[in-house]
């Protein structure tokens, strides 16, 4: 689904970030990114979200290289990006919003989602209802609590029917049962509907249950990707398991040679 | 002052003022400080046939220098907010510009671009554009850009980002801007309105009225401006109450 040929991306006048970077990602894959803080590990998801362009290489999403955000990409940032003079309802609706505003124009919006208002509100009500955040959505972003606030920002991008979910840092700043609900709900939707998810975090256990294949990215060039393949992705339940303790202590290793 | 005014104190205000102006009018006893009792009815009277003429052409102007400033500026500040290289280099214009009294301007423009309407209203939009521009500005260069890009992301374009995040995000912004620059517009329009004009409250105040000794009608020209004033005033405070109730 993902082909990333020859990356190089530097901020202007840094060091580059990613050098003659090469890594492909197969539909209904999920993935986990870790690496030290200030290493790229959000530049690589703005990269793929077509937030920003590549120095020189290309990235293909579906075969095709994109200079914006695709309609069918969805994202979630750590800080939410909620807008705070609408409510929870008007923030889940607003990407459906703009689709609406620009039509199906296969540059903004796809071109094979007819919008109608009616199916508009069930799915709004779906997650809302599945995030847990029905009752809230009348409320503005400023008296929600950070867990509430990710949780319309999640809703918010799976109304649109991704189908690849960018994630970065998710997680961060939540309470555990917060955090593992909302793992529940992304490994749900990852499998019920073959979404491809690719999920930036510094925290190993997250990486670990999130990521069927680990990347880690290093400080300053990152050429070769470093890739752990994961069986215990998932194990929400059981990450008191020596198998899931391994793995995460593997990866712990590889943590510190990068770092 | 960010506060609902309650129709009861609004009506408790205006009696005090009425009272007081009374008491004004016993203490000085001479022709310039009429009793409200001889004004008003004058007042009621007359705002539906001439003077309500004068108020209309005032509020026109008024109401097409608002138009005017927000159009222009609202635009602009935006693009300074968010492109901090050109907020840079004209930063320093607006600091020196910001401040002077544009009034002084009055005889530059008046030469330049005749005793016109135009001339007034862009005398007034002047005024009204800088205390706009610079919320505006602000307000853009603060919004995180986090927000920005999450909104890209749902497929927002350049117009998109206008009417989903800039517009609304500056709105609050551009009422409080109104409300706080209504009086000096008014007051700049009082002076712009006493030069070639037939119509508007600042030509019947000072040359129909004040210049031909008729104080009580006079008095009605003050009250009608002060309306007038009073009215946007409000106006924008409510608009703004009713914006930020997110924020409460």
């Amino acid at each position: 689904m993902i082909e990333i040929q020859n990356l190089t991306f530097a901020y202007s006048g840094r060091p580059s970030i990613f050098e003659g970077f090469n890594l492909r990602i197969d539909r209904g894959e999920a993935w986990s990114v870790i690496g030290p803080s200030g290493c790229g590990k959000t530049t690589f998801l703005y990269l793929l979200a077509g937030l920003c362009q590549p120095l020189s290489g290309t990235i293909l999403i579906d075969n095709m290289p994109f200079l914006r955000p695709r309609p069918r990409s969805g994202l979630v940032l750590q800080d939410h990006g909620l807008l705070p003079w609408s409510t929870v309802d008007e923030n889940t609706r607003l990407g459906l919003n703009i689709w609406e505003f620009y039509g199906s124009d296969g540059k903004h919006a796809p071109t094979n989602k007819k919008i109608d208002k009616t199916k508009a509100d069930q799915q709004v009500d779906y997650w809302l209802k599945k995030l847990g955040i029905h009752g809230l959505k009348d409320q503005y972003p400023g008296r929600l609590s950070r867990g509430q606030r990710q949780r319309t920002a999640i809703a918010r991008t799976l109304v649109m029917e991704p189908d690849l979910l960018l994630l970065d840092e998710p997680f961060s700043a939540l309470d555990a049962l917060t955090r593992e609900d909302l793992e529940r709900i992304i490994l749900g939707q990852h499998h019920e509907s073959n979404l491809t998810c690719i999920l930036v975090t510094h925290d190993i256990e997250v990486a670990v249950i999130m990521g069927k294949k680990i990347l880690t990215l290093q400080h300053g060039f990152n050429r070769k990707p470093l890739i752990l393949e994961n069986d215990c992705a998932a194990m929400i339940d059981n990450t008191n398991q020596a198998a899931f303790r391994n793995k995460c202590e593997e990866l712990r290793k590889i943590l510190g040679t990068v770092a | 002052m960010k506060r609902k005014l309650k129709l009861s104190d609004a009506v408790l205000g205006l009696l005090m003022f009425l009272f007081f102006w009374q008491v004004l009018a016993w203490i000085v006893r001479r022709p310039i400080m009429p009793s409200p009792v001889v004004v008003l009815p004058l007042f009621f009277t007359s705002i539906f046939g001439e003077l309500g003429l004068h108020l209309l052409a005032s509020t026109g102007r008024v109401l097409a220098a608002i138009g005017a400033a927000v159009i222009t500026a609202v635009p602009v500040g935006l693009g300074l907010g968010q492109i901090p290289k050109l907020d840079r280099i004209f930063s320093p214009l607006i600091a020196i510009v910001y401040p002077i009294p544009k009034i002084v301007f009055l005889p530059v423009i008046y030469v330049l671009m005749g005793i016109t309407d135009v001339s007034k209203i862009f005398l007034i939009a002047l005024i009204i554009f800088f205390q706009i521009l610079v919320v505006v500005r602000d307000e853009a260069a603060n919004l995180h850009p986090e927000l920005i890009l999450s909104v890209r992301s749902l497929g927002a374009g350049r117009r998109a980002l206008f009417r989903y995040v800039y517009f609304p995000a500056s709105l609050p912004a551009v009422l409080t801007a109104l409300r706080v620059s209504t009086a000096t517009a008014i007051a700049v329009l009082f002076i712009a309105e006493q030069s070639l004009t037939t119509y508007g409250l600042g030509y019947f105040i000072v040359v129909e009225t004040y210049q031909v000794l008729r104080y009580p009608q006079m008095y009605t020209g003050i009250l009608a401006m002060s309306l007038l004033g009073l009215s946007l005033y409000f106006i924008f405070n409510n608009l703004e109450l009713r914006i930020y109730r997110y924020r409460e």
